[in-house]
């Protein structure tokens, strides 16, 4: 701040405390006159009844108020407080963070050093490891994902052998380091209040749900024409792109027919933020084996858990269909 | 024959009444969102009833409807009565209870609707601060006109109080609500990013110290020497605690904002006002209760008197509690938690309603020409479901508050996070029960109270003014 506003900060402080200084002083004084306590009254009489003594302040109470001015005191001396002073210890709330961080950082990472040579396989069996990946889980992941990992709209369950984005561990690795970004484009002005009728009915028919035939015909068209681009001619997703299979019934947003015309009518956007700068590449390598134990208790994986082409993800989405 | 002349009773009558229908409206409301953190359903999925619209809706019903009415009754019986002069500008006043109203009102309607500047205690829109500002000037003007035509040299202590939280509340509404309006029902603070936060937490640590704090200071000042027919313990700790209270409030509204953005050096002097507020706090309280010692016998027999006593202990209390909140370590573990739920209301409930009700059952009987209330043992039940209402309410949530901070703050030796967040409110889950129950308690109490009002005031007929005591000959 510039020169004006320190002084004026200064004045301003010294002033108010001085004055309260000055206030207890010149009222806890003895001054010729000054009555025994509890003897008479000021002599004022209010309403009828209401007077007042003029008792002394209480000493307990006087040395109390003079010692929080002496904290005050000392308390600026040492702290900021008066304007562009630092303070005599040079406290900065940024530096005490930054300290607080620096030290805490280097003892955790101390603690997790020994992990950075283990193989993913070895940490997936490792206990210690896997409580430390499950707390960085719950301080990290729970908030969206949910405690048990199970998701919650919008936030896919980590559990099921469903992957937007892939399910090996080099595709979830990447998922945590960089994040993910998931956009459906809006499609109700196109479309139409019928064609997203239309085209939800013909959606859910994918996943063998009980529909209109009449709407879910009308819709294979203009499925064909806007949606299978991401989809899929035969709706079955596209890892690299991020969209969803929709034929395993497995659903993000909600598998209603008002949900899905709300999908298609106004589109979704969807963000899973990058976590490389926020927890290094140590505590994201036990995140990923923590997540592929999450859906691979057995250790084998699944069909769905490898980036596939859409033939074989054709196949293996059949065979596994009875277990979602 | 001269006419009598009379005190303008008619419009603390009418404060009197609607303080006691506010306070069950506000603590109800109270009690609702209390209960939605329990069993979140009640919302009833209708943007309406939810928290974050419900909130608002009590704390401006407790502190503007029921404190405020609480303090223009009062300060409008005080005033007179300590200056021995009916009340200055009839009409103005009858305007500042019907405009005072229809702000309670607009604000009962506009917060539900989700219109809010989203100021912490300063919420409503702009029209309805223009009526703040109109009623607030006129309310002024009738204060300050019935101080001026005082027939007594000397100023009553309970008016250095009430003076200096109608004149404060005057600057931190206008400085605090400047605003562009952006429509009829929304506006923009004027104030850019951290200046904004650091206005809104001068504004609103001083409607505590001010509104919440002056204003009952001067409710106390009467209605305990009064009650115990005693003098006031000492008129030079009431000067010395006066000056000290107004002016080093003034800056303790940082400590609202310690490890933000606000800069470190107005964190600290928000800290170090806060702790030298702790001796000029206690003095009020010190001259209230020492005003009682050597009636404490009456305490037996006058449960008005046990209100206003443990009001004094509330009051001691939070204003201990508050300094030690402020200071940057305990802060850290106490902000964001419960416990600051807990601290407002052990002021809020123990302190502003205790010795607002107290006041009012010696006041009110009064207003209509009875010496006493209808019941007194119904009197004694409302302090004593008060007291252990209060004492449910602000304990649970100390618990809560102290568990949340430690719980979120716990750290494993591999530097993660002990506890998740929802861990933490899990734990809380039972003190929200306990919570609901002391404020039922309290909300029960009002009831009986209204009750007991009723029956002393039904069938008074018209209720006459009383005529001007003529002052002391000197």
């Amino acid at each position: 701040m510039n020169r004006f506003w320190n002084y004026w900060i200064i004045v301003l402080t010294t002033v108010n405390v001085v004055a309260m200084l000055w206030l207890l002083y010149m009222t806890a004084r003895k001054r010729p006159g000054d009555q025994a306590p509890g003897e008479a009254t000021t002599g004022h009489t209010w309403d009828g009844d209401l007077s007042e003594y003029n008792n002394p302040l209480p000493r307990w109470w006087l040395w109390g108020f003079y010692f929080s001015i002496a904290f005050a005191v000392v308390y600026l001396a040492l702290y900021p407080g008066l304007g562009n002073f630092a303070g005599r210890l040079g406290w900065t709330q940024e530096s005490a963070w930054a300290t607080d961080v620096r030290h805490a950082s280097r003892e955790s990472t101390a603690r997790l050093a020994h992990f950075d040579s283990m193989e993913l396989d070895e940490l997936r069996e490792n206990t210690e490891a896997m409580r430390t990946a499950r707390n960085l889980f719950a301080a990290n992941c729970a908030a969206c994902h949910g405690t048990d990992a199970h998701g919650a709209k919008g936030f896919p369950n980590l559990t099921d052998h469903d992957w937007l984005h892939g399910g090996t561990a080099a595709a979830i690795t990447t998922t945590l380091q960089q994040g993910r970004q998931g956009v459906m484009p809006a499609w109700g002005s196109i479309l139409g209040a019928e064609g997203v009728e239309q085209v939800a009915n013909y959606v859910l028919s994918l996943s063998g749900q009980t529909v209109s035939a009449t709407l879910a015909n009308a819709g294979a068209d203009k499925f064909a024409q806007t949606c299978a681009a991401c989809h899929g001619v035969e709706g079955r997703g596209n890892m690299a792109l991020g969209s969803p299979n929709l034929t395993d019934n497995i659903w993000l947003y909600g598998g209603t027919v008002e949900t899905i015309k709300e999908t298609v009518a106004k589109g979704r956007t969807n963000r899973m933020p990058a976590h490389l700068a926020l927890l290094g590449p140590t505590r994201i390598k036990l995140l990923t084996a923590y997540v592929l134990n999450l859906s691979q208790a057995d250790h084998t994986p699944r069909p769905n858990d490898h980036d596939s082409t859409e033939e074989t993800h054709h196949d293996a989405a059949r065979s596994g269909q009875s277990s979602h | 024959m001269q006419q009598v002349e009379r005190y303008n009773d008619r419009v603390v009558r009418q404060f009197a009444l609607m303080t006691v229908v506010w306070g069950i409206v506000g603590m109800l409301v109270g009690v609702i969102i209390a209960s939605q953190l329990l069993w979140p359903a009640l919302n009833f999925d209708t943007p309406w009833f939810t928290y974050s619209r419900l909130r608002p809706l009590h704390t401006n019903a407790v502190i503007f409807a029921f404190g405020g009415s609480a303090l223009f009754a009062t300060s409008y019986y005080i005033v007179q009565r300590t200056c021995h002069v009916r009340l200055f500008a009839g009409r103005l006043a009858e305007f500042t209870f019907w405009g005072w109203q229809t702000i309670i009102l607009a604000a009962a309607i506009t917060l539900p609707l989700g219109l809010t500047t989203g100021k912490e205690y300063a919420e409503l829109e702009w029209p309805i601060d223009i009526l703040i500002t109109i009623v607030w000037v006129s309310y002024a003007v009738v204060f300050f006109g019935t101080l001026a035509k005082r027939r007594v040299p000397h100023i009553y202590v309970a008016n250095w109080f009430f003076a200096a939280y109608i004149i404060t509340i005057a600057v931190l509404h206008l400085v605090n609500s400047a605003e562009i309006p952006a429509g009829p029902f929304k506006s923009y603070s004027v104030y850019p990013g951290v200046v904004d936060a650091m206005v809104q937490w001068w504004y609103g640590h001083n409607a505590v110290g001010f509104f919440l704090t002056a204003g009952f200071l001067g409710m106390m000042y009467y209605f305990i020497p009064k009650q115990t027919g005693r003098p006031i313990f000492s008129y030079r700790l009431s000067v010395v605690h006066f000056w000290a209270l107004i002016s080093l409030y003034m800056w303790a509204g940082p400590h609202h904002l310690i490890y933000s953005s606000l800069p470190d050096w107005v964190q600290s002097l928000g800290v170090v006002f806060s702790i030298m507020l702790i001796a000029p706090s206690w003095g009020g309280m010190i001259n209230g209760i020492m005003t009682l010692s050597g009636a404490w016998h009456k305490l037996r027999t006058d449960p008005i008197l046990k209100f206003l006593v443990v009001s004094l202990s509330f009051y001691g209390m939070s204003t201990f509690e508050g300094p030690m909140m402020s200071i940057k370590s305990v802060n850290a573990l106490s902000h964001y938690t419960d416990w600051t739920i807990g601290h407002v209301h052990s002021g809020a409930l123990g302190w502003v309603a205790m010795i607002s009700v107290g006041s009012l059952y010696a006041l009110i009987p009064r207003l209509y020409g009875k010496t006493r209330m209808y019941s007194i043992r119904a009197i004694d039940i409302h302090f004593w479901t008060t007291t252990i209402g209060i004492v449910l309410y602000v304990a649970a949530m100390w618990i809560a508050g102290l568990m949340q901070g430690l719980m979120w703050r716990a750290v494993n030796p591999d530097g993660t996070l002990t506890y998740t967040f929802v861990e933490a409110l899990k734990a809380t889950y039972p003190y929200y029960a306990v919570r609901v129950l002391g404020g039922v308690m309290v909300l029960g109490g009002m009831f009986l109270m209204a009750w007991n009002v009723w029956k002393t005031v039904a069938g008074c007929g018209h209720a006459e003014d009383a005529p001007v005591l003529a002052p002391a000959a000197h």
